[in-house]
């Protein structure tokens, strides 16, 4: 069962992408019913997969693998690993994609290419699930590209936008840059082991061997596959291509950009946590504080509203690679799932007031305004009440207040960097943990005070306003549900006590022992000791933050204006996105385009003059051979055609079609021939 | 036995109608060459038909041929006469074709 | 000199000379007639080499019957009279050459070759051996020249029976 199961899961995604990329056009209502019919069927069976993994066989690991392809003495494996880690995925990337799916009916009712749509909805949670399952390297990198290959499609769905293509493109490309590490990353693993399996590698890994008889390798293969899940969970310094990606559907930045794709990058750390070494957590680490800390110092100052969520989805992402760095496995991955579903609401009810907006625009006929931006918007709160109590729900849980999911794995991860500093003495991780978890209250409020309280700019717009319909509303409040505490832990305050904990251990790192980070007994002793400290601290700062908000936005107390003129270069920088983008542009885009000037120049004036000279010597010599052509060989050929036609102009005048003159010539002959015989 | 020319001619054997035929023939082929006119072409023909039959008569005269030649001449002659039909007939079409019985007039087969 | 030496030269001259006047002639009737005196020269020359009844069937057939047919055909073709001699003749140098030439060469090869001449036989008739010789040893050969004049004739007739009806049409 817990191997054909998952098999099903993995594969009905892949018929509805078949089904609907081949017949969709004909089906009736361009089948949707059919893709979320079949993710919903998905997501059923993993639930109960759920549920029987963790009640029955939590210790358990299922795996079974076929041989896939043979090249010589290389066997690829096709195969499957199912513990705890895979169950948890499989139910959250299959729940966020039927969520998706149904908002979508509602939100892309009019697309022109909807049933296509749906069928790269298909594919992607296909390649999801894909990396989810399988128990190699190889085929992870494999779903790990037809993750990337699908977010483009999905990403670039509107591609008449230009914009929409450019970020398409800029995601795959970006993600390439983080590929090719952890291709190289891969492959050191595999010249060293000759086994792409996680659980082979792992196992010469703990009997002492190491690729290429180096410690130092093998931190760098860690890090080097590491960049993998830079580039897919959008970490500094590959961050920039998911604020772009914006440019897709909504829904599909909830499913991609929230909860599925960027996991990935967790999960990948995650699935490799034993063999990371403690330098390779340490800049692990370190990467998450500074993508949280610089994603959160955007996001205060964006104001379209999916560009808040894209940073606050770094900046979360960020949190999650920090707790995986510091060893709090548990509370990283806990995020990655109570992050899943807060954040795919966030997106779906931002995606549920872009519709409404839009609509009004639509119907004013009004293409100027800015449907995503804050701005614009204010006081929909009566206009729409089940988006706004539950984007408040999911706003309360990114902010980590008590009572939500968000605040049990945000607490732990918190209590998981002050123990590692107090093990450590990196004190610089907590000190950014904290102050990103204010900023983060601090803008979620901001968002959502701006857009659902207050006053509207444009109090016309804001009057045509209606509440989504409901196939986009049920989705929001099933993740609201989900966004609450009761679900991961009975103890609102603690979260080490729910099943989850239980279910999701820290498992044993086998890297030898010098290079081992803390063990888990001694950290988590650690962070027990911290665990109050951190906690009050935490509620403190997320309250704080939210107060913060209030005065600004809501009660005016504080000018915003004032306090952006104080910050100085501080806002300057953070509005600009730190100038990444910019960077970026005058270093390595700038660079290519130098290079390929360079390369342009070495290939007109060198390599076009070598095989112009080469051009030149051929068409001098296919001249002289032209030559001898027409002049000999043509020349023999028409003598030769010549002589017969002479000869056969002279004979045809011979045929003059008078008979008596052919009578003189045989006459003629005939005494010639008297004449000899005479003669004879 | 040696003749002297007036002995020679005094006295017409084999040879004398030889040459007599020969020269008939020699004059038919002058017809059938030079002639334009079909007809006169027809003629020349049975010139050298007739020369060839003096010389079979002349030969069964004068050598163990015998009757033999006669009977070939005889059959000369009936085919002689069919030819004559026959190509007078074609002569007749040919004009009706072509307005004309020139032979160089008639050079459709030309190359 | 003998009688038949002399009325050899006669017949000789009259048939070489009627033919040289048929083959020079401009006027195509004349030639015809030039041309019955040297068939009739002929029939001579055969009397004259005791062949009776072929002098007979010459008479008979070429004179009474294919110089009649010539004549007829130079009526229906009638392309009037020329008064040019070069304008009724093609080819006439290399026919005149090949003419004299042939004459040459069969009166040098004639003249040269050494007969084996036997001692003529002299015969009252040869119309019963002749008639011998047909109904046996030359039987079939006579019953194929029959076959082949009926078969002229049907086919001399259907031509011109076909000409008769195209010209009728035409016209």
């Amino acid at each position: 069962m817990f191997i054909q199961l998952p098999l099903l899961i993995l594969l009905l995604p892949l018929l509805g992408f078949i089904l609907l990329i081949f017949f969709g056009k004909k089906l009736p209502r361009n089948g949707d019913w059919l893709a979320s019919g079949l993710i919903l069927l998905a997501f059923v069976f993993s639930l109960f997969l759920l549920v029987a993994k963790i009640t029955s066989h939590s210790a358990e690991v299922f795996s079974s693998s076929f041989v896939w392809v043979v090249v010589g003495s290389l066997n690829i494996e096709f195969g499957m690993m199912i513990d705890n880690l895979s169950v948890i995925m499989l139910v959250v990337v299959t729940l966020v994609s039927t969520l998706v799916h149904l908002f979508s009916i509602g939100y892309m009712k009019d697309d022109v290419r909807y049933s296509r749509y749906y069928a790269y909805l298909g594919l992607f949670s296909f390649s999801m699930l894909g990396i989810v399952i399988t128990n190699n390297l190889l085929l992870m990198y494999v779903f790990w590209e037809l993750v990337g290959i699908s977010s483009y499609l999905l990403i670039g769905h509107w591609y008449e936008k230009k914009s929409a293509s450019n970020a398409a493109s800029k995601a795959f490309i970006v993600n390439r840059i983080g590929d090719f590490g952890m291709f190289i990353g891969i492959m050191i693993l595999f010249v060293s082991f000759s086994t792409f399996a996680f659980e082979s590698i792992f196992e010469s890994i703990a009997a002492g061997q190491l690729p290429f008889e180096s410690t130092g390798w093998l931190t760098a293969a860690g890090i080097l596959i590491f960049c993998g899940a830079v580039g897919k969970s959008a970490q500094f310094p590959l961050h920039v291509w998911l604020p772009d990606a914006m440019e897709g559907p909504t829904p599909v930045s909830a499913l991609i950009h929230a909860a599925t794709m960027v996991a990935a990058g967790v999960y990948l750390v995650a699935r490799i946590f034993p063999m990371l070494t403690a330098d390779a957590l340490l800049i692990i680490a370190y990467i998450g504080a500074i993508t949280a800390l610089i994603a959160a110092t955007i996001a205060i100052t964006q104001f379209d509203i999916k560009k808040v969520l894209a940073y606050s989805t770094i900046s979360q992402l960020g949190y999650m690679i920090m707790a995986l760095g510091v060893g709090a496995y548990t509370a990283g991955f806990m995020h990655l799932v109570t992050h899943a579903a807060f954040k795919a609401g966030l997106f779906l009810g931002a995606g549920s007031v872009i519709y409404a907006m839009h609509k009004v625009l639509h119907a004013r006929n009004d293409h100027h305004t800015d449907a995503q931006d804050i701005r614009n918007m204010g006081g929909l709160k009566s206009k729409m009440p089940y988006t706004y109590w539950t984007f408040l729900i999911f706003t309360l849980a990114i902010s980590g207040i008590p009572l939500t999911s968000g605040f049990l794995s945000k607490d732990e991860i918190l209590a998981g960097t002050l123990a590692f500093s107090t093990l450590n003495g990196h004190w610089l991780l907590p000190l950014i943990g904290f102050v990103v978890a204010g900023l983060t209250a601090f803008y979620m409020f901001r968002l959502l005070i701006l857009t659902f309280h207050g006053k509207p700019s444009d109090q016309s717009t804001i009057a045509g306003i209606k509440e989504s319909p409901l196939v986009m509303t049920i989705p929001l409040m099933v993740l609201a549900a989900l966004s609450l505490f009761f679900f991961y832990s009975y103890n609102p305050f603690g979260a080490t006590s729910g099943w989850f904990f239980a279910a999701v251990e820290r498992p044993l790192s086998i890297v030898p022992e010098l290079l081992q980070p803390a063990s888990a007994a001694l950290f988590y002793e650690a962070v027990s000791s911290v665990h109050t400290t951190a906690m009050i601290l935490s509620i403190i700062i997320a309250v704080g933050g939210v107060v913060m908000a209030l005065s600004v936005y809501q009660w005016k107390k504080i000018s915003a204006e004032k306090m952006a003129e104080k910050a100085g270069i501080l806002y300057r920088g953070a509005s600009n996105k730190w100038y990444c983008d910019e960077i970026y542009d005058r270093t390595f885009v700038a660079g290519t385009f130098l290079l390929t000037r360079v390369m342009r120049w070495f290939d007109e004036n060198i390599v076009d003059g070598i095989v112009n000279g080469a051009a030149v010597v051929t068409r001098e010599f296919s001249r002289i051979s032209k030559w001898t052509d027409d002049n000999v060989v043509d020349g023999l050929v028409n003598a030769t055609a010549n002589s017969a036609d002479r000869a056969g102009s002279l004979l045809s005048k011979v045929q003059s079609g008078k008979v008596q003159t052919y009578l003189v010539y045989v006459i003629f002959s005939f005494l010639v021939l008297f004449i000899l015989f005479i003669r004879i | 036995m040696e003749y002297s020319i007036m002995e020679w001619l005094s006295d017409p054997g084999l040879v004398h109608f030889l040459i007599v035929s020969a020269m008939l023939f020699s004059l038919g082929l002058m017809a059938v060459l030079s002639q334009r006119n079909v007809i006169m072409v027809l003629m020349g023909v049975e010139l050298i038909l007739n020369s060839a039959n003096i010389n079979f008569i002349a030969f069964s005269r004068f050598t163990e041929l015998s009757l033999d030649g006669h009977m070939i001449a005889l059959f000369v002659i009936i085919i002689a006469a069919a030819e004559a039909a026959v190509a007078l007939a074609i002569v007749l079409n040919v004009y009706n074709r072509f307005k004309t019985i020139n032979l160089d007039e008639i050079s459709t087969m030309k190359g | 000199m003998e009688l038949t030496t002399i009325l050899f030269y006669l017949f000789a001259l009259v048939t070489v000379g009627a033919a040289a006047v048929m083959v020079f002639s401009k006027n195509i009737v004349h030639s015809a007639f030039a041309l019955m005196f040297s068939l009739i020269g002929v029939a001579a020359l055969y009397v004259l080499l005791y062949a009776d009844f072929l002098a007979a069937a010459q008479l008979l057939v070429y004179v009474g019957g294919i110089l009649i047919l010539i004549l007829f055909g130079v009526m229906l073709t009638s392309q009037g009279l020329t008064v040019d001699y070069k304008s009724t003749t093609v080819n006439l140098l290399p026919a005149a050459l090949l003419s004299i030439t042939a004459a040459a060469l069969l009166i040098f090869a004639f003249t040269t070759t050494k007969w084996i001449v036997s001692t003529p036989v002299d015969r009252d008739e040869t119309v019963y051996d002749l008639g011998m010789l047909l109904m046996g040893d030359y039987i079939l050969a006579f019953i194929v020249v029959g076959v082949l004049l009926l078969i002229t004739i049907i086919g001399a007739i259907l031509m011109s029976t076909r000409l008769i009806t195209q010209t009728g049409k035409t016209d």
